[in-house]
């Protein structure tokens, strides 16, 4: 088992998500089977695995979008489903960035960011605006503040989404396929912000397929399919020697070209 | 046909023509404010609102539909006070107009709500925003953008509609012109006048409506 770079040079910390035995089904169709995953803090985990193998599943139930039949998950001391009164404290605890964006097309960049922290955390206009300034300057587009959505590119809105996550200070970041709906030359610049996030010590569980991403930031890569966990590694062993032979086809597919 | 007009009958009495179209005038928005009320009330509990609540309001939204608005003002207005429930002729007008507009209101902005993406509200949800806050900062606006011209196209409607109100002699500008054109026997010259009376109207609603939209409805562009 050889550690890899990244996962040395940063501190992990206690215990903040757990999920044991979880199964979730649609209807009679099983999309989770029996997870176990233990994540601490500070960790970066990255899962990928084919399309429908319940990767975004996955992180959906840990703040709850989608609820979970079987089994416990348990997110910084407290055991979450989709019955809890509260779910909402849990959830503006778990930042999530979607595949789409999903900004609010009515709000300008600054009032997307500031929304939330007003409304949910009751923090003042004037106090929430400077801290959006702030943080819309650590994702680089500060002078975007005052457009509409519409009015950024792909990779603009997806920073713009980070940084309205980011704005409410939570303590994990879920990142569902952040990539995947961007133009090919807007892809970096929102991987080299989702990095320097990495580099502050944010803990973050991020389902992608940018492998390149993977391995300079992540401490574990999981593989999913069929709904199961197949394979968790640290990145190094994890694309040099995959133990499943499941894995091993997968990588073929998605490096095949890279 | 030797027909003569002669306004002057219908000229003369201006302080009641004034008078009728004013109270039409503030009848209609009146019902159109508490109207786009009930409108939102009802299509937030008609899409996440509990089982007994959604079947009421589709039960009143298919009984006023499928019935005519001169029937409803009868019931509230003749109907009613045998129950107990005895009011004005104007508030009932009032009240008759609210029910009808909101009927078709919250299938309006229904419409609306459900056009609006998964996505926002889960984006709401991942904030830890709790759904009537979704539904206020996330949901509303868009879904009333998304809609505004049916909506106001139905609030236009009301305002023609004020005019069955006559029938329970609300003193609004139909009723006034019926008082007029009896007493003076210039049905032409009366009706002429109302009719334009009522084109302003639904020009001056017209222009109010844009206002609004130019004022806090526009959506942002490329």
């Amino acid at each position: 088992m050889s550690a890899t770079a990244s996962s040395a040079d940063h501190e992990i910390g206690d215990v903040i998500i757990e999920m044991r035995k979880v199964d979730k089904f649609y209807g009679d169709f099983q999309v989770l089977r029996d997870i176990d995953l233990t994540v601490s803090r500070g960790e970066r985990i990255v899962i990928c695995g084919p399309s429908g193998s319940g990767k975004s599943t996955l992180i959906r139930c840990l703040n709850q979008l989608e609820e979970h039949q079987k089994g416990d998950i348990v997110i910084d001391g407290t055991t979450v489903h989709a019955k809890l009164k509260g779910i909402e404290d849990i959830r503006r605890e778990i930042g999530m960035v979607f595949q789409s964006f999903n900004l609010f097309p009515h709000l300008t960049a600054l009032e997307n960011c500031t929304l939330a922290p007003m409304k949910v955390r009751g923090i003042g206009k004037a106090e929430a605006e400077a801290n959006a300034r702030k943080i819309l300057e650590r994702v680089h587009i500060p002078e975007q503040a005052h457009k509409y959505p519409v009015q950024l590119s792909g990779g603009q809105q997806q920073r713009v989404a980070i940084a309205r996550s980011l704005c409410m200070n939570p303590k994990i970041m879920l990142f569902d396929e952040p990539t995947s709906a961007l133009d090919p030359e807007m892809v970096s610049e929102v991987l080299d912000t989702m990095v320097e996030l990495a580099e502050s010590g944010m803990t973050m569980i991020c389902v992608t397929h940018e492998m390149g991403f993977a391995r300079k930031v992540a401490d574990r890569v999981i593989f999913m399919d069929a709904g199961e966990i197949v394979e968790v590694a640290p990145p190094g062993q994890f694309f040099s020697a995959p133990q499943s032979e499941r894995t091993r086809q997968f990588l073929g597919q998605i490096l095949h070209h890279a | 046909m030797s027909y003569e007009f002669d306004f002057a009958d219908v000229f003369a009495a201006w302080p009641e023509l004034l008078q009728g179209l004013m109270n039409s005038l503030v009848l209609s928005a009146l019902a159109m404010v508490i109207g786009m009320v009930v409108s939102v009330a009802g299509a937030l509990g008609k899409t996440s609102g509990p089982k007994w609540l959604r079947w009421i309001i589709d039960e009143y939204i298919e009984l006023i539909r499928n019935t005519p608005f001169l029937i409803q003002i009868f019931m509230i207005y003749f109907g009613l006070p045998s129950m107990g429930l005895k009011m004005s002729s104007n508030t009932a007008a009032l009240l008759a107009l609210v029910v009808n507009v909101g009927a078709y209101g919250i299938e309006i902005i229904r419409a609306g709500i459900e056009s609006i993406q998964k996505g926002q509200i889960e984006a709401g949800k991942s904030l830890g925003m709790r759904p009537l806050q979704i539904f206020r900062y996330i949901i509303l606006k868009p879904a009333i953008q998304a809609i505004y011209p049916s909506l106001t196209s139905q609030f236009i409607l009301l305002m023609l509609n004020t005019s069955v109100c006559s029938a329970i002699a609300a003193s609004e500008l139909t009723a006034v012109a019926g008082d007029i054109q009896s007493r003076t026997f210039r049905s032409f010259e009366v009706y002429f006048v109302v009719t334009c009376m009522y084109l302003g109207l639904s020009v001056f609603f017209w222009s109010v409506f844009a206002a609004i939209e130019r004022a806090f409805l526009r959506k942002p562009t490329r």
